[in-house]
């Protein structure tokens, strides 16, 4: 891997909550136009590097780098702004804004109003139910319409990067299959991704790469091919 | 309480009732400007009356000056906001993320200081702000006097209210406020600029504490430390009554305790106002304990967001 064309790179990234470690010394990089998995148990620090990518959380060492410029210590609209986008876990919806209005926040992390319109144009196209309630009150649509807005959300942003949160968590498995058919539609628009999942396999499946965290460290690296190895998938969560 | 309270405490006339909805008006333009700031910052401002009087002391040192009456509101507002934005710069921003006990004794704080340092420099006697002192004469409408700034009062509380109305639905600004007040960390993950939004909050909070200053000096134009102190702890009760955690349900609480204020003021006969702040706070208190979550709000719980 060069480090020349990663959109977004992190070096030696450590994050400790009070005293206790909870990602240490984590090395990654997200190729431009790559859809790039981060998995690994309850605890392992996925949400927590998003949070450092985002500015929630400050990192205790290493470094961020955002088309090779640091983006470490900025807080989160700034790097929102800087063309990073974060579909947080649990949605995150305005439940009491409507549709329109959920995806009108969205344009805030634009880094210019020109083609703002094309581009929800583009979310419309990808989500249609997106389009088809947008007059309603965004409390009102199933968990996994929720869920399509939220992606949509992010996306009208134009990020050079797109940070997912665990998109599938209590969703039905057909919308699970909607959410993974829109990932994939993302990656041909040219959209870079970095997801963060619980369903190992099916994400393994979709990434370019995969990286296995356990206990804040990195474990492994896996690729598609190793989605059908039941060995290698387990020993990804049980080594 | 007297044995029997006497007919004059059921004597509300037309004049009352205007006067209780004017002093409505004015406390629901505080109930806006006290939760426009909580909205945002989840930040109870005590300090709002110091910027009603710093307002109210900008127009008396104008009209002892002698200036036009439009340059002492333009210093009024001037000052008011100055003073706001300033607050806000060098206390409650950097205490955003503190707990609500830090930011409530900070707010406290400021509000003495503030009430210590007039008492300093313009004494306990007060200064009289009378530029505007022809609008309490009264305007007679269907056989009822009505003074002219209980009129005045309304319709620059109607306007203001609409004005704001229009500035959260129709705006980005408004939008971006809004989606603060209910998800402030989601809002700025998207990009929502947290400085922007609350510095805009402080400002529309300001100029409409300063409207509230230019209106109370008419109804009381002496001018004290302590002026818009009470007002501000009555507005704050109602504001909880109305329900803190949605705007509408704070400026209806706001509306509320002025109007109830107004009408038991009125209705009570002049020996006997004394018993207008007993009255009003065993209201208050009667209200909270069968509706804790707020008289307005939907829901019950006190931690309902907006």
């Amino acid at each position: 891997m060069s480090g020349s064309d990663a959109i977004l790179e992190l070096r030696g990234v450590g994050v400790a909550y009070g005293g206790v470690a909870a990602v240490r010394d984590l090395s990654l990089e997200v190729r431009r136009g790559e859809i790039v998995g981060l998995i690994g148990p309850n605890g392992a620090g996925k949400s927590t590097t998003l949070h450092a990518i985002m500015g929630l959380v400050p990192p205790r060492d290493g470094e961020i780098l955002l088309g090779g410029r640091s983006i470490r210590g900025r807080n989160p609209e700034s790097v929102a702004q800087s063309g990073v986008a974060l579909v947080p876990e649990g949605r995150r919806i305005f439940a009491e804004l409507s549709v329109e209005e959920n995806l009108r926040l969205g344009l805030a992390g634009r880094r210019g109003a020109a083609g703002a319109e094309e581009d929800v144009n583009r979310v419309y196209d990808l989500f249609p139910v997106v389009k088809e309630f947008r007059r309603r009150h965004a409390g009102a649509l199933s968990g996994g319409q929720q869920q399509q807005l939220a992606i949509a959300r992010a996306l009208v942003a134009a990020p050079d990067v797109l940070l997912l949160d665990e998109p599938s968590l209590g969703l039905s498995p057909t919308v699970v299959d909607i959410v993974f058919r829109a990932l994939a539609s993302i990656r041909e628009r040219g959209v870079t991704v970095l997801l963060v999942e619980q369903r190992a396999q099916r994400t393994v499946a979709l990434a370019d790469r995969t990286y296995v965290l356990a206990n804040g460290e990195l474990r492994m690296i896996l690729t598609p091919a190793d989605a059908a190895d039941t060995q290698k998938m387990v020993a990804a969560y049980l080594s | 309480m007297t044995a029997s309270l006497p007919p004059a405490v059921l004597s509300i006339d037309w004049q009352v009732l205007v006067d209780a909805v004017g002093l409505g008006a004015v406390y629901a333009l505080m109930a806006v400007g006290i939760g426009l700031v909580f909205g945002v910052l989840r930040l109870v401002n005590f300090a709002y009356g110091q910027l009603i009087m710093a307002g109210a002391y900008a127009l008396a040192f104008a009209s002892q000056w002698d200036w036009p009456l439009w340059a002492g509101v333009a210093l009024c507002f001037a000052v008011v906001i100055a003073l706001s934005l300033a607050m806000d710069r060098v206390v409650f921003r950097p205490l955003r993320t503190q707990s609500p006990a830090v930011m409530l004794v900070a707010t406290f704080s400021v509000a003495f200081l503030l009430q210590s340092v007039a008492l300093l420099a313009f004494g306990p006697l007060g200064k009289a702000a009378s530029s505007l002192g022809y609008l309490n004469r009264p305007v007679t409408i269907g056989g009822v006097d009505i003074r002219k700034i209980t009129l005045v009062a309304i319709v620059i509380a109607v306007v203001c209210l609409v004005a704001l109305v229009l500035l959260l639905e129709r705006t980005t600004v408004g939008l971006h406020m809004r989606a603060a007040a209910m998800d402030f960390r989601t809002s700025r993950l998207l990009g929502v600029r947290a400085d922007r939004v609350i510095g805009s909050a402080v400002l529309v909070s300001a100029l409409l504490a300063a409207a509230v200053a230019v209106i109370l000096t008419v109804q009381n134009p002496l001018v004290t430390p302590d002026f818009a102190l009470r007002d501000t702890i009555v507005v704050l009760a109602g504001v909880v009554v109305g329900g803190m955690n949605r705007l509408l349900s704070a400026t209806l609480g706001g509306f509320a305790i002025g109007f109830v204020s107004g009408l038991l003021g009125g209705a009570l006969p002049t020996d006997q106002s004394q018993y207008l702040p007993s009255f009003l706070f065993g209201l208050v208190i009667l209200v909270l304990l069968v509706r804790p979550g707020g008289l307005f709000s939907r829901g019950h719980g006190p931690m309902e967001r907006v």
